[in-house]
Formats: C-alpha cells, sequence, structure tokens
C-alpha cells in the first residue's frame, strides 16, 4: 500500500516544443493510499501512458513520481512492487493456476510453504480454488483475467494494482461479475488502485475517484456526483453522461445571455459572463426543462427525434445550427415530430464555459 | 476453442484441389510402376509384392539409411538450438533489424547446386578459404579423401544452408509475441532465463513444429548439395538415401524397384514425421485429459 | 482527497539520467550474432571473390581478391540473352506461385485454426505429406500431364507445379501464426458489426502480418530456387534461370566463374523479397486497441 505522488510531463519526442508533442501535458497528481481511482478517457488521451508512468514501464521525460515520498523515478516495476493487469490476459501458458500464481513469490525466493498459503488465500478470494491444478491455457478469458489479478495480489506487499482496461475481452455478462469482485478485493485488502478504461460506467462504479483526460491533458478530478453536476471542462460535459452535455454558442449582449438571437435572462453571475463577452452555455439533458409557450427566458426549438428509451424519454431538438437534447418524464405523452417546443436552458445546474474552461457559476 | 462447422470445408476445398492435382496423379502413376517390371516400355510383368521385398533386403540400402538417419539426426541437434539462439540475437527493430535479415536470408536464395559448387571450392587445401584456413591451423583436411572430412563438411555446409529457415521462423514467431508478456514477466521479477523458458519458448511451439518437420524431411530427402560436393564420396560414406535411390533408378534403369523404393521411401518419412508430430504435439499441450476436461 | 490541477507552467527538466541497458548480457547477444553473420558471410564473400575471377585463377591459385579482377563472368551472363531471359521467367513463374500459395492458404489455414471439421487434422496432415517424397518422383507423371494439358514450357505451369510444396507449407506457417492470436479478437469484432471480409482483411490480417511476411517468403525461395520440375517442364520459352545454370558444364570443364556470378545474381531478387517483407517479419502482433 502506497501513497503516489506524481509531478511531471511526458513526451516521447526528444526535444518537444508545442502542447502536440506531449503525450502527458504538466500534471500533479496524488493517489491517497487505499484509495480507488479511475483514469477515463478516450482512446489516445494518455491515460495508458500515465498507467504505465506509474508503473515504472515508462520513465517520464519530465518529472518524478514518488512512492510514500521516495523518489522512484527511475525505479523498475519490481522494485516499486507494483501488480498491472492487461487488456489481455497475459498467463503462463505451460503453468497450472497455482504455477502462475505462486511465480511472482518464487521469484523472489519466498518460502515454499508460504507460497503454498499465500496462493490458497488469494485463489479463495477470486473463487478460483478449485483452478488450482489446472493447466492455465486451456481456460475461459476471465479466469485468465483473474489469474492475471491474482499474480499481482499474491504479493503481500504490493504497493499498487493497476487495471489498464482488464475487461474489453470479457463477456459482458461476466463483466459485473469481475467488477463485484474488484470492489470486494479493495474492500478488503486496501489496496491502492488504479484502474484505466474509455467506459465511464466501469469507471464511476468503480472508483472513489475519477480523474478525466483528454489529449495528454487531466481536465477534472471529482467523483460521480461531481463530474455530473459541476464538469469544471466542456470536455467532461460532454463525455460523462448518456447523453453528455449539450452546449450551445452564446454571448452576452444588453444585459442577458442570448442565445441564437433569443434572450435568456442574466443568469448566476452577470458580472463574469459580461466580461467574458462570448462563451459556451452547457446544460445536461436532464436539466432542460419543457416551458410553457413564449414563456421569459425560454429558447424556441423544434422536435427532430423523440425515442422512447423505457425509463425516460428522450427528445432530440434544434435551433439553427445547434441540436439540444432534453430528457422527459416517460409518464408524459411524448411530443411529436416538427413540433415547436419551449426549453428553460437557464438553471441552477447550467454551466459556462469559455476556451473549455468552467467559467461559472 | 474451435467452433464445429462443416462448411469451413469450403475454405479448404482450394487448397485440396491445387494440392491433389499436383500430388495423387503421380502418386498413382508410382504405385502402377511399383509392381511391374518394366522390361520394355511395351513388356510389363505384375509382379506384385517382389520389388518391395527385394528393396528391403538390400544390405546396402540398410547402410544408407542408418547414413542418413544419422544425418538427420545430427542437423536436427545443430540447427535448431542454434537457429532459436539466432533469433534470439536478431535485433527486433530498426535498420539493423533489416540489414541482418537480409544477411541472414541470403544461403537460403544460391541455388543448391551453387551451393556445393562453392563448398567444393571453399573446402579444397589449395584454393579455397576453408581449406587453405584449416592446413595452415595444422588440420590434415581431405573432404575428398576422409570420411569423417566429408561427412563434417557436408554437415557444415547444411548447418549454414539452412539454419537461417529455423532462424527467421523463430524469429517471425518472437515478433508475434505481444510487449505485454514482457512487461508482466518484469513486474513478475522473471529472470532473462525464465523469460526464455516461460514465454518464449511455449510461444515458439508452433513455428518450432514447422521448422524441425521441415528440416527433418528436407534432409531426409537431400541430394544436390552433397552430391555436388562429395559425389557420395569417399567411396559411399557420403551417399545418403536419395542418392541411392537415383542410382538405382537412373543407374540401372529400372523403373520397378526404384518405384518401390520411392513408396518405401515415403513411407519411412511419412512415418517418422509422424512420430515427430505428435510427440512435438503432446510436449506442447500437456495433459491432454485436463485439456478435454476444461475445454 | 487528491489534489490536483494541471499547471500551465511548464515544469523544470528531470534530470535526463535514463539507466544504462543491462552490459554483459546485451554485448554476449551482439558477439554470437557477430560471430554467426561471419559465418554466414565468408562461402558468400568467397562466391563474389570467384565471379570476378577467370576459371583459370579460380583453380590454380589461391587468393583473397582477384589477381586479375575481371568482369568477363558477368558479362557472359549479361551479354547472352538466355541468361537474361532466364531470370525473368523465373520471376514470372515464382510470383504467380507465391500469389496462388497465398490466396488459397489464407483461407484454409483460418479454417483449420478456428474451426473443426471432419477430416480436419487428417487433411492437416495429409498436406504436408506431399513434401515428404523426392520431388524426382513427380518428374514423369508432371511431364505426362502437363504435355497432355499443352502446357509444357508455360510459367503457368512451373507456377502449378510448385504448388504441390508451397500450399502445404504456407497452411502450416500461416495456421501457426493464426492460431495465436486470441479468438476473442474475432468474437469481438463480430459483435461491433464487422462483416468477415472487413474483419479478416483490416483487422486479423495486420495481426499475422510476420506468418505473411515469413510464408510468402518462404514460398519465393523454395520456388525459386527449384531445379528438377523447372528444368524438366520448360524448354525454352520458360526456361528459369537455374536450368540455364547448369549450362555451364560444357566441354572444357565447369565455367567456375560465370556459376559463381549467376550464384551472385540470383541473391539479387530474393534480397530485394525479403526487404519488401522486411516490416511484415519484424512486426508482428501490437495487441494495441481492439
Amino acid at each position: 500500500m502506497a501513497r503516489i505522488d506524481l509531478d511531471l510531463a511526458h513526451s516521447y519526442l526528444p526535444d518537444p516544443r508545442e502542447q502536440d508533442d506531449f503525450a502527458l501535458l504538466p500534471l500533479k497528481l496524488s493517489f491517497v493510499d487505499g484509495g480507488a481511482y479511475a483514469l477515463l478517457g478516450p482512446s489516445g488521451c494518455g491515460k495508458t501512458t500515465m498507467l504505465n508512468i506509474v508503473s515504472g514501464l515508462v520513465t517520464p521525460s519530465h518529472g518524478t513520481v514518488r512512492f510514500d515520498g521516495r523518489d522512484v523515478t527511475q525505479a523498475s516495476p519490481q522494485q516499486r512492487n507494483i501488480a498491472q493487469v492487461f487488456q489481455f490476459p497475459v498467463i503462463y501458458d505451460t503453468m497450472t493456476v497455482a504455477g502462475n500464481l505462486a511465480f511472482p513469490l518464487r521469484n523472489r525466493g519466498v518460502p515454499r510453504e508460504r507460497i503454498r498459503q499465500r496462493v490458497g488465500q488469494i485463489a479463495e478470494m477470486l473463487e478460483m480454488s478449485e483452478l488450482l491444478d489446472v493447466r492455465a491455457a486451456g481456460l475461459a478469458a476471465d479466469t485468465k483475467q483473474k489469474i492475471s489479478l491474482g499474480r499481482g495480489l499474491v504479493r503481500e506487499d504490493v504497493s499498487a494494482v493497476l487495471f489498464d482496461e482488464p475487461l474489453t475481452v470479457i463477456d459482458p455478462q461476466l463483466k459485473w461479475q469481475l467488477r463485484r469482485q474488484l470492489k470486494r478485493i479493495h474492500q478488503e485488502l486496501k489496496l491502492t488502485l488504479v484502474y484505466v478504461t474509455h467506459d465511464q460506467v466501469e469507471a464511476l462504479t468503480f472508483a472513489e475517484q475519477v480523474i478525466v483526460m483528454t489529449r495528454g491533458r487531466v481536465v477534472q478530478i471529482g467523483n460521480a456526483a461531481q463530474l455530473f453536476e459541476r464538469p469544471e471542462h466542456s470536455f467532461v460535459g460532454y463525455f460523462i453522461g448518456s447523453p453528455g452535455m449539450n452546449f450551445l454558442p452564446a454571448r452576452w449582449h444588453d444585459g442577458s445571455i442570448e442565445v441564437d438571437g433569443h434572450r435568456l435572462g442574466a443568469g448566476p453571475d452577470p458580472q463574469r459572463l459580461a466580461s467574458a463577452g462570448e462563451f459556451t452555455l452547457g446544460v445536461r439533458p436532464e436539466y432542460v426543462r419543457l416551458a410553457a409557450p413564449e414563456a421569459p427566458g425560454a429558447l424556441p426549438v423544434q422536435v427532430e427525434k423523440t425515442q422512447d428509451v423505457g425509463t425516460y424519454g428522450l427528445l432530440t431538438t434544434r435551433r439553427g445550427d445547434a441540436l439540444i437534447r432534453a430528457r422527459v418524464d416517460v409518464a408524459d405523452p411524448l411530443p411529436a415530430v416538427g413540433e415547436r417546443l419551449w426549453l428553460q436552458m437557464i438553471g441552477p445546474h447550467t454551466c459556462y464555459y469559455r476556451n473549455e474552461e468552467l467559467i461559472a457559476p | 476453442m474451435k467452433t464445429t462447422d462443416q462448411r469451413a470445408w469450403l475454405l479448404v476445398v482450394p487448397v485440396v484441389v491445387c494440392v491433389a492435382f499436383s500430388a495423387v496423379l503421380p502418386l498413382m502413376t508410382v504405385m502402377n510402376y511399383s509392381v511391374q517390371d518394366i522390361i520394355s516400355p511395351q513388356r510389363r510383368v505384375f509382379v506384385g509384392t517382389e520389388w518391395f521385398v527385394a528393396v528391403m533386403r538390400d544390405s546396402e540400402l540398410h547402410d544408407a539409411l542408418i547414413r542418413q538417419i544419422l544425418f538427420s539426426l545430427a542437423v536436427l541437434l545443430i540447427q535448431v538450438p542454434l537457429g532459436i539462439a539466432l533469433a534470439l540475437s536478431m535485433p527486433a527493430s530498426g535498420w539493423r533489424a533489416s540489414a541482418v535479415l537480409v544477411l541472414v536470408a541470403i544461403s537460403l536464395l544460391i541455388p543448391w547446386n551453387v551451393v556445393g559448387t562453392i563448398w567444393q571450392i571453399f573446402g579444397r587445401t589449395d584454393i579455397g578459404l576453408l581449406g587453405a584456413s584449416l592446413a595452415a591451423l595444422g588440420f590434415d583436411y581431405n573432404y575428398t579423401g576422409d570420411p569423417l572430412d566429408a561427412w563434417l563438411t557436408v554437415l557444415v555446409m547444411d548447418v549454414w544452408h539452412w539454419t537461417p529457415l529455423v532462424a527467421l521462423l523463430c524469429y517471425a514467431g518472437l515478433r508475434a509475441i505481444p510487449d505485454a508478456y514482457y512487461q508482466a514477466a518484469r513486474i513478475d521479477g522473471a529472470s532473462p532465463f525464465a523469460v526464455f523458458r516461460y514465454i518464449q519458448l511455449p510461444k515458439l511451439h508452433g513455428v518450432l513444429m514447422i521448422a524441425v518437420l521441415l528440416r527433418f524431411m528436407d534432409s531426409f530427402m537431400i541430394y544436390t548439395e552433397p552430391f555436388v560436393l562429395t559425389g557420395g564420396g569417399p567411396g559411399n560414406a557420403t551417399t545418403f538415401l536419395s542418392q541411392y535411390l537415383t542410382q538405382k533408378a537412373v543407374g540401372q534403369f529400372d523403373l520397378g524397384p526404384a518405384a518401390a523404393f520411392s513408396l518405401i521411401y515415403f513411407l519411412i518419412i511419412l512415418l517418422l514425421c509422424f512420430v515427430l508430430y505428435n510427440w512435438m504435439l503432446r510436449v506442447g499441450q500437456g495433459d491432454a485429459a485436463h485439456r478435454a476436461a476444461h475445454g | 482527497m487528491a489534489d490536483t490541477r494541471a499547471i500551465a507552467e511548464p515544469l523544470p527538466l528531470a534530470a535526463a539520467a535514463r539507466p544504462a541497458v543491462a552490459g554483459t548480457r546485451f554485448r554476449k547477444r551482439t558477439l554470437f550474432l557477430v560471430a554467426y553473420l561471419l559465418f554466414a558471410i565468408l562461402p558468400v564473400y568467397w562466391m563474389v571473390n570467384m565471379s570476378f575471377k577467370t576459371n583459370e585463377e579460380i583453380l590454380g591459385v589461391f587468393s583473397l581478391w582477384p589477381r586479375e579482377f575481371t568482369f568477363a563472368n558477368y558479362l557472359t551472363i549479361f551479354g547472352d540473352p538466355s541468361w537474361y531471359s532466364g531470370y525473368i521467367n523465373s520471376l514470372i513463374y515464382v510470383t504467380i506461385n507465391v500469389v496462388m500459395s497465398l490466396l488459397v492458404a489464407l483461407p484454409a489455414a483460418y479454417a483449420f485454426s478456428r474451426y473443426s471439421f471432419i477430416g480436419d487434422k487428417h487433411v492437416f496432415f495429409w498436406l504436408l505429406t506431399n513434401r515428404m517424397t523426392p520431388p524426382a518422383i513427380f518428374l514423369l507423371p508432371f511431364f505426362q500431364l502437363y504435355t497432355t494439358l499443352g502446357l509444357m514450357d508455360t510459367h503457368i505451369a512451373v507456377a502449378l507445379a510448385h504448388l504441390v510444396f508451397n500450399v502445404p507449407l504456407a497452411v502450416w506457417i500461416l495456421e501457426g501464426f493464426m492460431s495465436g492470436v486470441p479468438r476473442e479478437i474475432d468474437e469481438t469484432a463480430y459483435i461491433d458489426g464487422y462483416s468477415f471480409p472487413r474483419f479478416f482483411l483490416t483487422i486479423f490480417v495486420p495481426l499475422i502480418k510476420a506468418g505473411i511476411g515469413v510464408a510468402a517468403f518462404f514460398c519465393f525461395m523454395f520456388s525459386w530456387v527449384e531445379l528438377l520440375m523447372a528444368r524438366t517442364l520448360t524448354s525454352v520459352n520458360a526456361k528459369p534461370i537455374v536450368a540455364v545454370m547448369t549450362r555451364t558444364v560444357s566441354a572444357a570443364g565447369m565455367d567456375w566463374g560465370v556459376l559463381a556470378a549467376a550464384g551472385v545474381l540470383t541473391i539479387v531478387p530474393g534480397a530485394i523479397v525479403i526487404w519488401f517483407v522486411r516490416h511484415y517479419i519484424a512486426k508482428g502482433f501490437a495487441m494495441g486497441r481492439v
């Protein structure tokens, strides 16, 4: 178990100049001992690079990595005592399940009796006890991933367990089982866990804190509620939520927020918005409300598509060039396509962005 | 695991057609000849298994067979480990990888009669680099007169010629191992030897099987290179099975016995390959019962 | 909890001390490699040496470099129209053969790798049995067969004849590499809605690049150096280089210098092929995001 502090940037090029040359833009991050974290972001955002830097498979080009205050930037993964589970199950084909689990301990010269004990313990925790003498090569993908995980957990002084999209090849119906087991392991062993994924559902159910990344930058860290209610970066608003946040270009004009020529009201922070001049208005479909026709501050839109998702209805509406999605109660009848509606966009959950950064509230 | 689907046969049909076209017809012809005494193109007498019996009783054939088995054994024992070692030492990427690939592959590209011819000169103590060097070092080296020297020269020539086949197969096989395995091994604290034993060697099982079978078959049928180099001599020290067969067929113009011999030859190789193949399968897959039980 | 905020100002650079690569093990491998390359190159060097010498010098004198340097051997080759056409002919039928072999072998290898069907193991092994006979057996029957088909002395005849040993080889090699790709990748692709051809071409083939590269090279190589069938099935129009070179034995004896020069020149196309497929062989399975 360890506290991990990152204070670094990384570029794969020898002489990086611009932002685009960096795989990871300068950041300062701390993983608390025993916490469960998710690194969430689309492909290429740098999350796997960050994971590999934490594990020691990659050395950052700039900056340091510290474990419990010790500088481990140049240390090997072995020296850092971390465990990593990869996207595809990585097991030693010629060994049995027990042999696989025992391998890291054998390499460290742990006495045989202790190895047997420990292997039994971990196998029990992962519900694999009856498979111990089976050859690992013939097993199913999810069992193999459990073996990979077990190899990481079997070392008692493991400092952190890192996961690189480990459920990618697992059957959907088995994914929830593994997720359940991961949560239990976290509760029982109190290890620091870092989980990389592009699936927000996985991230939000697994982690206490989610670190959202895009294009090499960490844009926000928080729990599910924080990311949902107050995205600090427009990317977070867009990426989290299904569907994500609606964005509308807006400007301050004559004492009011104006979208597509329509006045919507003063909003929460008139001074900040006025000094910004032009900004982007963001509001989640969950918080867009239907208003009475011609209501003050409401935006007229035209319905393009309606979907009955089961637990709610989803409207896709259009205003000018922009599409606005809204959730409606399944009890109410869905409006017809082509119908003209009025939507209340400004509210306590509406966020305002300039250059992708949150400026209000 | 594999799904059972008979429609997969459709994917295999083109291959079967191509190969059967080239294989079945000649085989039928050979089988036809092997049971006849072709005294002249017009006069053929059916003699049944007479040729087969004669061939199997031939003591010169026994000698050639033993020589052949020893040779193939030596070939496998040297070329397989050497090829693996070479593949492990070849660079994995960059311009160096390309350059080494080309250099290693060159010996495979030379027509076999040229290989024999070059080594003929190469091994002569008066005009060849190898021969002259050995003589200068004080060895009494003479591949035309001394049977052991002839054997060694043929063996080294074959190693020089064919080890790259094993090496290239293993090299490609190594490249097919995903990085994650090496990363996991680092994290598990595995030594370089453990990486070889538990990751690389098992993953090379497939290509090694191909390499071993290929080298066995080709060395068992070897003809051109030793024939050009030593002519089978001195005496018949390096007369391997293929040359013996050709001598019988061409020299004595005896199609019947030659055909019978060809069939026996084929069956010997088939049997030994089958044994090798099954042995390697078992070594690679471990306990079949476990596999069956756990899919 | 975690404190964080991406800082805008660039951080000071860390000391760029990267640990040096493990010393001894690395050097031992390089030493071994260099030693082997030397072993591999010496006879080739001798062949090149011979190619620039006259026959008298080859047979009479031991010299590490030609005392009388001559291009005569190469000129004989380049000057004689049948030498030149020999190269072209070989290239033609070898190319046809490699393309055909790979085209029929890829689907078959996929079938063997992913499916079980009646007789699959038997057919798989039977394929290899076609390499278990000295090709001399095929000569007379092939001669009769191709004469009947009117295909004597054509490139296609040799290309077809060579299928007998190249197709099994290609199938075995490709099947080996295909079996190394986890089935989960096939399944994930179908779940994602890929059609089979699209999956095969855009996802699967790149994963088995190393196998394709090495199979292509071996098919090229075995077809290129095959002498007996190529010589038997051709006379003038499609006469390959290997057959032309055996003409070097004349009344005056073996034309060593010309043979050496021809040997040097036969390496060139193969070296080009390896250069061509080097990226295939050296890349292999990337195991990136599916």
